[in-house]
């Protein structure tokens, strides 16, 4: 949710998605047969069920590694067909395709694409004489999602070739693609296709012949989660510490090298060439309104067989884990919980997991995200708490420190929750935690604040029972409730010197 | 002498009454993180000369061409990288020599060096086994694992065995996650492991750490010579990255190929998931890319 989280255009996202969600509600609602004050008509039937792809319909055809990932295996199976076709077609077709195609941004953010990129061609842009950059983030490093490294290391000519269709759209001079550092062997495999297509004339000076001169290069990360934030990506990029930028000005105006700049995820970019071939009408047929398309899901833990897989969106969570994972571990019965789009959107308890749909606007509903599509299973064995306390040790590590509600409060939630994994506190404190998530979420530069603080309020909504009982635990065990603060019952008898009003 | 018998109330309810008492609170140690400023060591201190060698010179000039001439600056973080990999660890002479290359003020590089996690500016051993603990290794018990590589090297993590081969540190999430629980050593991603697996692979690492040159399992060429610096320290050239040729990534479809290595009779697991998978795909039937694949008919007649 985090990774590239984009408010290029903060006013228009709020008013587009507050449209969303109350269009979107008013399905769920009709599907469980309630009504509120606000139901006015009755909405059209929905289409059909959703899921079963067909390997026709399929865009990552390498995603198992079945063939090789070198220029004349990717040409076989229709990468760089007609490329020069499209882009004489000129930027105005290609957004007007992604557009068609509902494709919305694959980082986490989930902003429409085709709106994104048409922000670098505003009127006059052609006026200026800087070089325009599309960044291309990489930087993967969402506890649960292993979808882009998938991507580079096995259709990495999807994404030299997307860069240059995308580029293309915002008539870019170049591309940056961000990896993270620890993608050695991906970065090497995705040099090795840039490589090959300057030497096929794919890229380069007069790419593909279309007269549009447009490089590619490889930027390496080194270990630095925040750095998949858009302006800090870009901090990076220019040789800094990755501290993000304050927006205003947003990196369509001044971006990269202070150049007009969009950075999008590898995805994202990745898809872009075969929705250019096989039509935008084609990729909306998948998926509900507003969330159509194709999506990479990366389904990890408690399952039988956790794995990646190419998608329809809008597919049911249990179909999902059921057709391509073998189920949940002991069967579904068995499921404790799910986070169901990366570490930092809400987790969800088994009640809904049931009938939820995986799609952008049927998360956001059962007030959790999308995010990057990475499921994350629990069964009945696990710790909860502590699965949730280990997220909030690795904001903790991962916050920049630039922004003091995050620093701070990513260190404070971090020992709240080590405490509450052993039950050490008291009942009030959980909703003493609640507000600090709340103090912190929107009052930071980048979206790590709430990327913190969404997993704990996710664990308050839906398993407070389970710290509450915890605490009474502990009560039991050491002969007394513990003290706010975590101090034991008689901490006060013992002569320390602790916080009043306890 | 009427006050006598009040001083004695008074001093009897003192000794009643314990004397409030606090612990002098004080920063916490932060056992994950290196200490983010520099003391001079014998082996880390900016008299110690260090320039790139020539092969590596190549590689600098390369870099810093992917970047507009008066963002220079920006060459900075694949220069500490190629300088971490030719010296063994990002010394302060490395990052005075990359400030001097960029002709940037030298704090300029150390904020970098200090903020990124990948830059080691301690001496690691040979191997460096980076163990990832986040939630989804966690939830697939990445805590056996822990204890096993605690169990074989017999060092905590965030410290190197005393031979100098191994380091072991505990890490955040490597992307990985439906291949967890794993570890990253140097550059090479072990997936799909078990205590018993990773300790078998630790096991041939050890028997064989000192009959291969540097990096044992690897894509890239390995360093040739021995680098200066005292344990020897790390993997290769940092070659693949820049130029997009690695020993091993011919054809590129050796992924989840690659054939295990053996050594003086000692078999060295290849990189990748170690339970038989080749990549993420289920790890029982497929259930998805089983039929023939499309190609260019499928696309639009109108292009």
């Amino acid at each position: 949710m985090f990774l590239a989280r984009n408010s290029q255009c903060g006013a228009i996202a709020t008013a587009a998605s507050s449209r969303l969600v109350r269009s979107s509600a008013v399905v769920v609602y009709r599907q469980q047969g309630r009504r509120n004050l606000a139901t006015a008509t009755d909405p059209p039937a929905p289409k059909k069920s959703y899921g079963g792809l067909k390997d026709q319909d399929r865009i990552f055809q390498n995603l198992y590694g079945h063939h090789g990932v070198d220029l004349k295996s990717a040409m076989e199976y229709g990468d760089w067909y007609k490329t020069k076709e499209i882009l004489l077609k000129g930027h105005e077709w290609i957004i007007s395709e992604i557009k068609e195609s509902g494709l919305r941004g694959r980082g986490g953010a989930g902003f429409p694409s085709g709106m994104k990129w048409s922000f670098m061609n505003p009127p006059g842009y052609d006026q200026g004489a800087t070089p325009r950059y599309l960044v291309v983030n990489a930087d993967e490093g969402e506890p649960g999602t292993c979808k882009d490294r998938e991507i580079m290391r096995k259709d990495p000519h999807k994404l030299v070739e997307g860069c240059l269709v995308a580029g293309r759209a915002m008539n870019a001079t170049a591309a940056y693609i961000y990896i993270r550092g620890e993608f050695y062997h991906e970065a090497t495999i995705l040099q090795r296709a840039i490589q090959e297509a300057y030497t096929a004339g794919l890229i380069g000076k007069n790419a593909c012949g279309s007269g549009y001169d447009f490089d590619v290069f490889i930027h390496r990360g080194m270990g630095a989660y925040v750095c998949g934030e858009e302006t800090s990506l870009i901090e990076s990029l220019e040789g800094k510490p990755g501290k993000p930028r304050l927006k205003p000005p947003f990196p369509a105006t001044i971006g990269l090298f202070g150049c007009p700049s969009t950075v999008a995820n590898v995805e994202t970019v990745a898809v872009a060439p075969t929705i250019c071939r096989r039509g935008g009408s084609w990729f909306a047929s998948f998926g509900r309104e507003r969330n159509q398309g194709t999506k990479l899901f990366c389904i990890s833990g408690h399952v039988n067989n956790p794995c990646t897989v190419e998608e329809e969106m809008s597919i049911p969570l249990k179909e999902l884990i059921e057709r391509h994972c073998g189920g949940v571990r002991d069967g579904w019965d068995n499921l404790l919980a799910i986070i169901p789009g990366g570490s930092s959107t809400p987790i969800l308890p088994r009640k809904i997991c049931d009938d939820v749909l995986m799609d952008f606007d049927a998360l956001k509903d059962v007030q959790s995200g999308l995010g990057t599509a990475a499921v994350i299973v629990m069964d009945k064995s696990t710790d909860v708490v502590r699965a949730i306390s280990r997220l909030s040790k690795f904001y903790k590590h991962e916050s920049c420190g630039q922004c003091t509600p995050c620093r701070e409060g990513s260190k404070w939630t971090s020992q709240i929750m080590e405490r509450f994994e052993k039950g050490q506190g008291r009942e009030r404190e959980i909703d003493m935690l609640q507000e600090l998530t709340k103090q912190v979420e929107g009052h930071t530069i980048c979206a790590l604040g709430e990327a913190f603080s969404w997993p704990l309020q996710g664990l308050i909504r839906h398993f407070r029972p389970e710290l509450e009982a915890r605490m009474q635990a502990h009560a039991q065990t050491s002969g007394g409730a513990a003290l706010a603060g975590g101090w034991e019952h008689d901490s006060r008898v013992k002569g320390k010197l602790i916080a009043p009003g306890q | 002498m009427a006050f006598l018998p009040r001083l004695l109330r008074a001093a009897s309810r003192r000794i009643n009454c314990p004397i409030p008492s606090r612990s002098i609170s004080s920063t916490p140690l932060r056992r994950s993180d290196a200490l983010a400023v520099h003391r001079n060591t014998a082996q880390n201190n900016p008299s110690i000369p260090f320039s790139f060698t020539p092969q590596n010179q190549e590689l600098v000039d390369r870099i810093l061409k992917r970047y507009p001439p008066q963002y220079k600056k920006a060459a900075v973080m694949p220069l500490l990288d190629l300088g971490q990999r030719q010296h063994g660890f990002t010394s302060i002479s490395v990052m005075n020599e990359v400030a001097r290359i960029l002709e940037i003020p030298p704090m300029r590089v150390y904020e970098v060096a200090t903020f990124y996690t990948m830059y080691n500016r301690d001496p690691v051993g040979k191997y460096h086994v980076q163990v990832c603990t986040t939630t989804p290794c966690m939830l697939c018990n990445s805590d056996s694992v822990m204890q096993a590589v605690e169990k074989f090297l017999g060092v905590k993590q965030g410290h190197s065995t005393e031979d100098g081969i191994f380091t072991f540190s505990e890490v955040e999430c490597l992307g990985a996650c439906v291949n967890g629980p794993m570890v990253q050593i140097n550059d090479d991603y072990y997936e799909d492991l078990t205590a018993e697996s990773v300790t078998k692979l630790l096991e041939a690492l050890k028997a064989t750490a000192n009959s291969l040159p540097k990096q044992a399992v690897t894509w890239d060429t390995p360093a040739p010579a021995p680098t200066p610096g005292p344990t020897g320290a790390t993997s290769r050239r940092g070659k693949g990255v820049v130029t997009g040729k690695g020993a091993r990534v011919k054809a590129g479809s050796a992924i989840g190929k690659t054939p295990d290595r053996v050594v003086n009779g000692v078999k060295i697991p290849a990189p990748g998931p170690l339970s038989g998978r080749v990549t993420c795909e289920p790890a029982a039937k497929p259930t998805s890319l089983t039929e023939p694949k499309w190609s260019t008919g499928v696309f639009r007649k109108d292009l």
